[in-house]
Parts: C-alpha cells; structure tokens; sequence
C-alpha cells in the first residue's frame, strides 16, 4: 500500500512540476498511440463497412479470422513485425526499426482487428436497417458505404476509442520494435517496464497513474469534440 | 466529427526531425541497471558530438541484434559468446573495456550460511545441500551463463535442480524482484544490486571471489558483413572509451561511496 | 430520353430459394394512372410489386420496359410498408436521394422545404426522423419517394397502420401526383382505398395474377367467383 500511495504522490509531484522527461515520453505515447489509430481507422473502418455490405463467399471466414485476431497477442506481432524491418529482413533498406514509425505499424497491425471487428458489427446491424432502402434508391457501393459509415459514427467512436485504449496501454510489440531507446523510443508503458525491472516501484506506479489520467483525459476530449456537432442523438 | 478528425491529425503530425550524428549500441541490461551510461552518455555526447542511442536487452538478444546488423556495436560481457560473434564474422574484434563483479544476494536470516563461505563453489554447494530458494536469470544472459559455470565448478548441474532452482527467463530487475518476493538467494552483478530500489528483506551475503569478476567487452559490428552500419562512428566510441578520459568516468563511478567498475583497457588493440 | 412504358411482363417469375413466389405473369401496363393491387394475405402483393421493381429477383421470364433497364430503375422509387428512416433529421432524409443523384445540397434543400411543407411536415425539418409517429413517418417515406419526380411510384400497404386523417392526406397527395401524370402501382388491403383510387386493379391469388379489371367495373361486376368472394369480404383460399 506504501508504493501505491507514494506512486500517486509521486505522479502529482511529477506533474505538477512538468518533469520534463514525464513530458517527453507522455507525449511520445500519445503521438505513436494516436498516429497509430487514425491510420487503423482508415484501414479498419472502410473495411469493416466492406465485409459488412458485400457479399462473396469467404466472407464469415474473413469475419472469423477477423475476430480471432483481436486476441492476438501483442509481442507475437512485435517480433513479427521486427523480423521484417530488420536489416537482415525483407523490409531492412527502409531502415525503420527501433523509430517511432516502426511503433506505430506495430500498433496500427494490433488495433485494426479491434477496431474493424467492433465496427463490422454496428455496421452490418445499420445494414440490415437500411437494406431495402438503398438497394431501392439505386445508390453506388461507395455511397452505400459512406452512408452506413456516417450513420453509424458513434458505435465506430467507440470502436475507435476501444483501439486507442488497446494501443496506449500496450508495451510488448513495441518494447520489442521501438527498443526503449533513452530520448527517442520510450514511452509511458516502456518506462514502466524498465522501472517495474529494476525495482523502482513507486516510480513505475507514478508513471501507470500518469498513463491512466490521460487515456481519460483523452477520452474526455474526444467525446466533447465530437459533440460539436449540433444533431444530438443520432 | 470533422473537428475531431482534424484535431487528431494535426496532433500525429507534429514531430521534429533531429539532425545529430547518431549510432545505436546494444548493452546488457545489467550494465544499463548500474547507471554508468547516464554518466558516459552525455559527455561522449559533448566531446564527440555524437548521440549514443542505447538498446538495453539481454546478452542474447544484443548478440542477435548485432548479428542481423540492426545496431552498431555492442557492448556484452559473455567472452563465449563474444568470441563465436567475431569468429563468425559477425564483429570485428572485441576490446575489453572494464570489469565489475557479481555478488550473492539473499534472505538476510541467511538460511544456508553462505556468508562465511570460503569460495563462491563452496557457497553454491551450501545453497545446494540446503536445498535453499535460488533464483536464476535462465535467460542465456552473460550473468545465466556465468552462474551457471559457478554451477559446474561447484560439481552441480543446474538442469537435475528441481523444485527449489528457480530460473525465471528475465532481467536482472524483474529476477531481484522475484528473489525479494519469495526470500531467495540470487546471483547479480554488484551495480544491479546497489541501484536495485526494492530490496525488501534481501542482503549482500558474498562476495570478493576472484571468479566473480566480470569483464565487459565492446565489438563493432562487421561493416563487410552490413555495409551500412556506421563504422566510423564505432571506432570513434571505441576510442574514446579506451581513452584517460573514460577511465577517469569509469572508475571514478560510484554508488553510495562504492565504485562499480574497473577499467581494464589496454592502449593497443 | 423515351418513357417507361408501355413495359411487360413474360412468364415473369420471381422466385426464392426454388420456390416460386408469383408468377409466371403475362402481363402489359401502360403508362397512365393509377394500378392497384390487391388481393388475400400471402397472395404476393408485396414481392409482385418488388418483382417489377426489380428488387425482387427474378427465377424467370422477361420484364421489358420501353427503355433500358437502368433509365427504367433510375425515374422509380419504392414506399416500403414499413418506412425506413435514415438516422438523421427529416431534412437530411429528403434531400439524401437528390444528394445521391448529384444535385447541389443548396437546390436539394429547397426542393425538401416545398416537399415537406406538402406533406405537412414543414415544421419538423430539424426533427430526428427516428422519433416520428406512424404517420409522419410515412408520409416523410412518400415525400422522399416523390421527391426525385419519379415517373413511376411503386406503394405496398402504404396506409396499414394510420388513422382516417392522415390517410385522407396521403390519398390526397397521391391523387395529385397522378393528376400531375406520375404513374402509382400500389398494394392495399383496404377495399375503400382501392376503389377511390383505382384505375385499373389487378387481383392476386397465389401469387398468380387471377383477375384483372378496370377501376369502377371489377368492383361493380366482378368477373371470378373468387374476386367476387374476395369483394365480398369472404375468406379465399
């Protein structure tokens, strides 16, 4: 109980006073964690309105797998991912690993089922909704998918929110791709790591403490933002 | 929605591009858990204006990394390991930079009165016979496969231990933490031990043998092998790191009043 | 750009999972007025409509209209009996069809005022559409509907569940877009309705067509036993 409540005064000391290198690595996680989740979104949400609108005929296996992938454990895709950016790897001219942009692909490979998952299944419900609809009104499969995409958009926030919780609290895929270097890969979670190793408990808490505070904080902003919006319910 | 889109990516976007020299070096967790490269960093940083970008994994993990050529150098203490590294290729050569030593930890009750063992063996046979709770790296680290030739020279063989040998595949912290958490003995390097910040009920109960020292090496990695690796850069850390000005660092590190290291290097190669 | 009709239907089937729903129907409509279908539950009003529609596959035969298929889909539209509402404002659900052939969302807005202030429902432009009665709904799904001018407009059961005034003011609007020469098929169980509004009715049973007559003479001297029990009030089986 000493270090968890030293952590917490460790965490209003740290910033309170704006440590400079709490800041430094606080912003770090939120630039990777978000990079990484407006590309997922890209990816996961139009492809999610895809499997929900189209029919052929691997399609409940494409949503399986889908599905299975979101329990994908995140070091197997870190080391995967490392295999292939390593200078030994297909992928090593682009000289990429141990950056941050070699964080954010292993992040963005790790939340895209999430997301597109969740998502599918609001999707494919809107779907069902406004079936009859838009097949009558002769509308193109683009529209007919930025129709179900925009409808929806609440249900695919949440599906978003869900991939950003996934992507900030992870550390072992980009432990492994981002290497924890000093001043140029470490973030919140990895600092944690290191701390929690060599024992420096009320630190490590202190930093799990600072993470917390801003996936709220984050989730706060998000939520009043998207209330610009003057529509209300829907 | 749109605000929310634009604000997220104006976010994303904002990064600078820094424009130092920079070389990437994989160290063993236990040299980067002694602190000295807070104090090397930076003045390596001032007198060579390059940015030392360190990797802090297990002895095998660096080796790997070296191997693939996805850092510059690396800096190990396992000669086994580092001479198979530069026989096959892999490095250039290895230059011995310093030494530290590795000290037994355990309950403070000291339940197999290894603290007035003669020799470390001797000590390792104590723990044996008492069939006390030992903690081991068992993660092929330099620091595994040391405890494990102690192992052998003690006439044990670590893979017939059962029950009470507890090897836990991790770093140096994360084992401390498992030893402070169940009162188990355990073999770490001294400067892991003396910044180790949750010691709980755990105490230095040996150490002095001269089997313990511990000798750090740093190799280059192999530039015909990976022709992009920075070389250049490679050679200028190795010379400054053999240099009176690093000596004077090394050995003059200390935590609270105890040095760590001994710097061992010879002028020539 | 030549008109839909005269279209007709050859051996036309519409069929699902092997089973045949209606048909084989040989049929020819013109272009004027107003077709009303009627007939028993399960007789395949709904899916005939669809069948000509097109939404409705077809296991057989041939519907040809007197221009291409496409142009022929493209001037119809389709008031489901259960109304769909887009999750969006009664405004956004208007202008969302003329939004999707391209119109400018300044013109799109426009027509939606003229349409909705004709189906009454000028003042509920900000309104969720979700949240309306039955017979709001309805009549924003016919506003929708008409709003793109089609030249035919196909209704199933549009006034099943609403009450005399407002299916007064749905037959009222109908009978203006008829008079303006748009051409309505539409499905009713309401013997009242069909008689008011009918040009020219077609009788299902079975999912055959069985009868077929103009407006005021099938309801006076019905030609089938069965058309005339159905007239009746009878149960047909």
């Amino acid at each position: 109980m000493v270090d968890i409540w030293s952590g917490l005064v460790q965490a209003a000391w740290l910033v309170g006073t704006l440590d400079a290198e709490l800041l430094e690595i606080a912003l770090r996680s939120l630039k990777v964690t978000l990079s990484a989740l407006i590309i997922a979104s890209l990816i996961a949400l139009p492809l999610a309105a895809l499997l929900a609108v189209r029919r052929f005929r691997f399609r409940r296996t494409v949503i399986a797998v889908l599905n299975a992938l979101m329990g994908l454990p995140p070091v197997v895709v870190g080391l995967v991912v490392y295999v292939l950016l390593s200078r030994s790897g297909p992928l090593g001219v682009l000289g990429l690993l141990f950056t941050p942009t070699a964080m954010v692909i292993a992040q963005v490979v790790i939340i895209v089922p999430l997301i597109a998952s969740i998502a599918h299944q609001s999707i494919r419900d809107l779907w069902q909704e406004y079936h009859d609809l838009l097949i009558s009104m002769n509308v193109t499969q683009g529209q007919k998918i930025r129709t179900l995409l925009w409808d929806s958009r609440r249900a695919l926030l949440t599906a978003a929110l869900a991939g950003f919780g996934r992507g900030i609290g992870e550390v072992g895929a980009i432990m492994i791709v981002g290497g924890n270097i000093d001043h140029a890969t470490r973030v919140l979670t990895t600092a944690i790591a290191l701390e929690t190793g060599k024992g420096n408990f009320a630190l490590a808490l202190a930093l799990g403490f600072v993470l917390i505070a801003l996936a709220i904080a984050v989730n706060l902003a998000i939520h009043a933002l998207s209330r610009t919006e003057r529509e209300g319910r829907w | 929605m749109k605000h929310l889109i634009l604000s997220l990516a104006l976010i994303a976007c904002s990064g600078a591009a820094l424009a130092a020299e920079t070389m990437k070096m994989a160290v063993t967790t236990s040299f980067h858990n002694s602190g000295l490269a807070d104090v090397l960093l930076p003045r390596i940083a001032a007198d060579l204006d390059l940015e030392v970008q360190l990797l802090v994994v297990g002895t095998g993990q660096a080796i790997r990394l070296g191997e693939a050529g996805d850092v510059d150098a690396i800096l190990v203490h396992s000669r086994g390991a580092e001479e198979t590294f530069v026989a096959a290729g892999n490095g250039t050569h290895r230059r011995e930079i310093m030494y530290n030593d590795f000290v037994f930890i355990g309950p403070e009750s000291d339940p197999a009165d290894i603290a007035g063992a003669p020799s470390a063996t001797e000590a390792l046979q104590r723990i044996a016979a008492a069939e006390a709770p030992f903690v081991s790296r068992g993660d092929d680290s330099g620091t595994h496969k040391k405890e494990l030739s102690l192992w052998d020279d003690a006439g044990q063989d670590p893979a017939t231990l059962h029950d009470w040998y507890k090897p836990v595949g991790a770093g140096m912290g994360a084992a401390l933490n498992t030893a402070a958490g169940m009162g188990a003995y355990i073999m770490s390097d001294r400067a892991s031990w003396l910044n180790f910040g949750n010691k709980g009920d755990l105490a230095l109960l040996f150490s002095g043998d001269a089997v313990l020292f511990n000798q750090y090496a740093y190799l280059p990695v192999n530039p015909e092998k990976h022709g992009h690796v920075k070389h250049d850069l490679a050679m200028k850390l190795e010379n400054w790191l053999v240099s009176d000005t690093a000596k004077g660092l090394i050995d003059g590190y200390t935590i609270d009043g105890e040095t760590l290291f001994v710097f061992n290097a010879k002028a020539a190669d | 750009m030549s008109d839909l009709f005269p279209v007709r239907l050859e051996a036309a089937r519409a069929t699902r999972r092997g089973r045949t729903l209606v048909g084989p129907v040989d049929l020819e409509l013109d272009g004027a007025g107003t077709t009303v279908v009627i007939g028993p539950n399960g007789a395949g009003k709904t899916t005939f409509l669809r069948m000509l529609h097109g939404t409705a596959r077809l296991g057989g035969g041939r519907i040809r209209w007197n221009c291409t298929t496409e142009e022929a889909r493209h001037h119809q539209c389709f008031v489901f009996q259960q109304p769909v509402m887009l999750r969006r404002t009664v405004m956004q659900n208007l202008i969302y069809p003329l939004r999707m052939r391209g119109m400018s969302r300044g013109e799109a807005e426009d027509r939606a005022r003229r349409w909705a202030a004709r189906v009454g429902l000028g003042s509920m432009l900000t309104r969720q559409a979700p949240v309306l009665s039955g017979g709001e709904r309805q009549k924003l799904a016919l506003a929708r509907a008409m709003i793109t001018e089609p030249k035919l407009l196909f209704l199933d059961e549009p006034c099943a569940s609403l009450d005399g005034r407002a299916m007064r003011e749905i037959e009222e609007i109908l009978q203006e877009a008829r008079a303006g020469g748009m051409r309505l098929i539409l499905s009713t169980h309401d013997m009242g309705q069909a008689r008011r509004l009918a040009d020219e009715v077609l009788f299902l049973l079975h999912g055959w067509l069985h009868d077929r007559g103009a407006g005021p003479e099938f309801f006076t001297q019905p030609a089938t036993p069965q058309a005339r029990a159905f007239l009746n009030g009878d149960i047909v089986e």
